[in-house]
């Protein structure tokens, strides 16, 4: 983790103490009648930012009362929300009970193998990841299918840096990933749970060389959380966020588009791409719209989360309503 | 005693509706409602209000089935907490969740087959809530009948909004175990049905009462005593 100066990380204790601020603060707007009975709701609803400075930096960075915000000036979420709320179905699927029942999960000793259309195949340890590449921090916003986002300072090194030194043969076209399967350390990985499992997910090898896409090890400059996918997981923030798949045990190139868990459940649902697309509408959330974690009310969700301009080139020419 | 044996139905209804309304108050103060309180609200208000509509279909079958006369007293109230959850649970929708953007729902209602189901039961519990008072029941006199019997396709609704809008029934069981009691309670107002479970059920009351008290049970078989006299406490009755 040698590159994030320790000035850019945000202590402990202001994050933690931001939210007690959010709490005086609602209660103090005590006018609107939400507000004045207190409480959670309160807090989430007096929550919304205060309207950020409009000349932010291109990029994610931590404003001088240190909190970390997105390159829109939306603030991150708190460590404690990033890491208790999470979908991780091989846990449960309530997002509430994942902290508690991944809190004994054993991320390490790790090993990733990273095989298949490679010319120079390889298995690391997961300190050996941390140690060669340089760790750098991203905040990007994880837009969940299910309506909701989070704005999350993730730590890791770009996936390309990996790609490169295993180096993809000429006839490689996809990267396939592979979670955990460990019924020991999964209850819904019990023998007749109805999921494929193990949870396998994949990109177009160009999706995946793209430098926002992210090999991620930590967040908020700590090692990443069990409930968040550790001790390595992807994070491609201009996709839902179920392609940014958890526990990876396997990294293989493929020349044939690999199959990914939740399209085999429900094709119909969960294309093989899944970029964020307010235009396309899902049978059961709303894409057009979704909530911030920690804000009331609904923003309109961005075209690739607000990453088009880096992304968009990708998909050039490509029908986003067939390929979605 | 008598007093709690008369009400005491009547009492356990009131306080088990209003509870999950009380935990959702105490929770929102204990910060307990989640990192998304307001998808939290939703499906709590929504599943109150599901258990108290499934709830209400089940008093009819408890009282022509099981002969629970009770069960009839407490119907409405059922239906009406019931109501209660359906409005707190819309009113979570539009105000908390769409903050009245009534372009933003109109479009949501029309592109979700979910809200669709669960916007039409709305629409027809809208009535059956105002038609539920006794004044009304004497204005309307045989069509009020006809008129509640429109919760035999609410609750169905209810059911189908829950059942659209999780991931996968074969993991998310909930909705099926709902639609599986709705359709029992349902199946059991169909008078085939309802004769022969009638039966059954009273032949079930006649066999338990008999398995747990032996002294009747050789009672009802002199012939098993080998004295051939009847026990004693068999002639002083139910001991």
């Amino acid at each position: 983790m040698q590159k994030i100066r320790s000035s850019e990380i945000t202590p402990e204790h202001v994050y933690l103490s931001r939210r007690r601020f959010i709490r005086l603060g609602a209660l103090a707007l005590g006018s609107t009648a939400l507000t004045a009975c207190g409480g959670q709701l309160g807090e989430t609803l007096a929550g919304r930012p205060a309207p950020a400075a409009p000349t932010q930096p291109a990029d994610a960075a931590t404003d001088a009362l240190g909190i970390k915000r997105d390159e829109f000036g939306d603030p991150a979420n708190s460590f404690e929300t990033i890491s208790t709320y999470n979908n991780y179905y091989e846990f449960t699927e309530d997002k509430e009970g994942v902290a508690q029942l991944a809190a004994n999960f054993k991320a390490e000793p790790w090993k990733v193998t990273v095989g298949g259309l490679v010319s120079n195949p390889r298995t690391y340890d997961i300190d050996d990841l941390r140690r060669k590449f340089d760790q750098e921090e991203r905040i990007y916003r994880l837009r969940c299918v299910e309506g909701w986002s989070m704005v999350i300072p993730w730590i890791g090194f770009p996936l390309h840096k990996l790609l490169a030194e295993v180096q993809p043969k000429a006839e490689a076209k996809y990267v396939r990933f592979e979670s955990l399967l460990d019924p020991n350390q999964y209850p819904n990985q019990r023998p007749l749970s109805l999921y494929p499992w193990p949870y396998t997910e994949g990109l177009r090898l160009d999706e995946a060389m793209h430098d926002l896409t992210l090999m991620v090890t930590g967040l908020y400059g700590r090692p990443l959380p069990n409930s968040n996918g550790a001790p390595l997981r992807l994070a491609v923030p201009w996709k839902y966020g179920f392609k940014s798949i958890k526990a990876i045990v396997k990294i293989e190139l493929t020349a044939e588009q690999p199959k990914t868990l939740w399209n085999t459940l429900a094709p119909h649902e969960y294309g093989f791409y899944s970029n964020v697309n307010p235009q396309r509408p899902h049978p059961r959330w709303s894409q057009a719209t979704e909530r911030r974690i920690g804000e009331s009310g609904r923003r309109p969700t961005l075209m690739f989360n607000g990453y088009a301009e880096r992304v968009a080139g990708l998909y050039a020419g490509m029908d986003l309503q067939a390929n979605y | 005693m008598s007093w709690l044996r008369a009400n005491g139905l009547r009492l356990a209804v009131h306080i088990g509706a209003l509870a999950p309304l009380g935990v959702i108050i105490l929770d929102n103060y204990r910060y307990n409602l989640t990192a998304n309180p307001i998808q939290e609200l939703t499906v709590r208000t929504g599943k109150a209000a599901l258990v108290l509509l499934v709830l209400s279909l089940a008093c009819t079958p408890l009282n022509t089935v099981f002969g629970f006369r009770q069960a009839l007293r407490v119907r409405r109230a059922l239906g009406l907490y019931g109501f209660m959850y359906v409005v707190l649970h819309l009113a979570v929708f539009a105000v908390l969740d769409y903050g009245l953007d009534l372009q933003m729902i109109g479009q949501t209602i029309v592109e979700k087959y979910y809200i669709i189901a669960g916007f039409l039961a709305f629409l027809i519990l809208i009535p059956l809530a105002v038609t539920s008072t006794r004044g009304w029941m004497a204005r309307l006199g045989k069509r009020w009948k006809s008129l509640h019997q429109l919760v035999y396709l609410a609750v169905p609704l209810a059911v189908m909004h829950f059942a659209l809008l999780v991931k996968s029934l074969s993991s998310r069981p909930e909705p099926l175990i709902f639609g599986a009691a709705t359709i029992m309670l349902l199946a059991l107002r169909v008078s085939g049905v309802r004769r022969a479970s009638a039966h059954c059920a009273s032949k079930a009351r006649c066999y338990f009462r008999s398995a747990f008290k032996p002294t009747q049970r050789q009672a009802a078989w002199p012939t098993g005593d080998r004295s051939g006299h009847p026990p004693e406490d068999a002639i002083s009755g139910t001991a």
